[in-house]
């Protein structure tokens, strides 16, 4: 098991590997945030922390498609699927390096892209702390949506399509815990254990949906 | 008990096309089954039923004797699936790892037993040839170096059933006789084999399973009990309707 997280990992950062194209894709989006806004910035910083959670969301949806689809591909998913290890298991660990390289690395981008957007240090530290705790629900929901999704050619919208209804609590915790962390009035613990009580959720719905789909695809 | 795949009454379709219907054979361990057949004439689609991997329209695909603990799930397809090593068109390997990682991926995933019945990883890279390109990237291999690599995988882990679907595409007259090698070393000790092919393997006593042609298949409208249909013993060596199945002259 350990060792399918680190291939996956291993092929996540290599050529062709979605780690890095998700990272540069939050760049992007971040960096043109405050082009749009205009200079502002004390609107910048109060709103740097969405506009990360809202870049992370859709930077972690641009690698899902390929969750499964590179391996059925090559033949290695009729491979996995006949493996000794239960399927479920074999899914949970793919999101784990899924997320180390798309959700984690968005986390750690936080102190330089949150310079962009005027956010003092406890506003890093509460986003990254989010992103970090809240991106494992988008990749387990994802990995639902990119089971279902791997037999069609051009799966990579309509899993963004699956993914962002049942995504969408997730960055309603996500905000409100790390605006619950700066400003006084509103509290940081009940929204952020509801973000990681939905983590514990899709760690086991999202794995046993995936688990589900790609038993019942036949070609 | 001993290793023993038995089909009875298979069918399988595609769609609304029915591939074949009404297949039946049993191949014992330490045999060979060949199935050659038209393109279209479901081989594939009948090495994948007995891997798991699809869901036979009807009749009931097992495989029998694995271990002590008795046959009482020999229908479950997920103990097939363990049973299995599975060789598809598509040789399962990551481009951008080398040949070796991606046998060490395949080794390390296996099972404890399977594993220690198995060879590792550099003595099936000698196996098949590939000993001096194991630490190049999968994706730099030619046709047939991917396809014995492929093969290499089946050495790795030890399973007692080899499904091969076209095992020599690509290969040359060398690799052919190699694979031949494989197969019958599976075979000696102990495993039984189905292969898919093309190819005039060199396989002395291989049982022989030609697929029927779709046309003919269509035109049947008699419905038969297992028994009366597409039938192969590999301990009597009975054939049945359609082309008959018989043993090598070799």
């Amino acid at each position: 098991m350990r060792r399918l997280f680190l291939r996956d990992l291993a092929l996540a950062f290599r050529a062709g590997g979605g780690g890095l194209t998700g990272l540069l894709f939050f760049l992007a989006v971040v960096a043109i945030v405050p082009f749009g806004i205009g200079p502002d910035l004390k609107l910048l910083a109060r709103i740097g922390p969405s506009i990360l959670w809202i870049g992370a969301l859709l930077a972690a949806l641009l690698g899902l498609d390929r969750l499964f689809q590179a391996e059925r591909e090559d033949g290695t998913l009729d491979l996995l699927l006949m493996q000794e290890t239960p399927l479920v298991l074999i899914v949970l660990v793919k999101c784990l390096a899924h997320w180390a390289a798309s959700g984690l690395t968005l986390a750690l981008s936080v102190p330089f892209l949150g310079l962009l957007l005027n956010l003092d240090a406890p506003a890093i530290g509460a986003t990254m702390l989010t992103l970090a705790c809240g991106t494992p629900a988008l990749t387990l929901i994802g990995a639902g949506a990119a089971a279902v999704t791997v037999a069609l050619p051009r799966g990579g919208l309509l899993v963004s399509v699956l993914v962002l209804p049942l995504a969408i609590p997730v960055l309603i915790f996500g905000v409100s815990a790390t605006q619950g962390a700066l400003e006084a009035p509103a509290s940081f613990l009940p929204p952020f254990l509801i973000l990681l009580a939905l983590n514990l959720l899709f760690a086991v719905l999202g794995p046993l949906a995936a688990a589900a789909a790609l038993r019942s695809l036949e070609d | 008990m001993p290793l023993c795949l038995s089909i009875e009454g298979l069918a399988a379709r595609r769609g609304d096309a029915p591939i074949f219907r009404d297949l039946s054979f049993r191949v014992a361990g330490a045999e060979v089954l060949v199935v050659t057949g038209a393109n279209g004439s479901g081989k594939s689609t009948l090495l994948r039923i007995v891997a798991g991997l699809l869901r036979p329209e009807a009749g009931r695909v097992r495989i029998t004797g694995l271990d002590e603990a008795g046959d009482a799930q020999a229908d479950d397809p997920q103990r097939r699936r363990e049973a299995c090593h599975y060789l598809g068109h598509r040789n399962g390997l990551k481009a951008e790892l080398t040949v070796l990682d991606n046998l060490a991926f395949w080794r390390a995933l296996a099972s404890v037993e399977s594993r220690k019945a198995g060879l590792p990883v550099e003595a099936a890279l000698d196996a098949v040839g590939l000993a001096a390109l194991a630490h190049l990237p999968a994706g730099v291999l030619s046709a047939g170096q991917s396809r014995r690599a492929a093969l290499a995988r089946l050495l790795v882990a030890h399973r007692p059933v080899w499904l091969l679907d076209e095992p020599t595409a690509a290969l040359d007259a060398a690799s052919d006789a190699m694979v031949a090698a494989l197969i019958l070393a599976h075979v000696r000790a102990g495993g039984l084999a189905v292969a898919a092919t093309h190819q005039p393997l060199d396989l002395p006593g291989a049982l022989r399973l030609a697929m029927p042609a779709r046309p003919d298949l269509l035109d049947e409208t008699q419905e038969g009990a297992p028994d009366d249909g597409f039938w192969l013993d590999a301990r009597h060596g009975t054939g049945g309707a359609g082309d008959r199945p018989r043993r090598d002259a070799r």
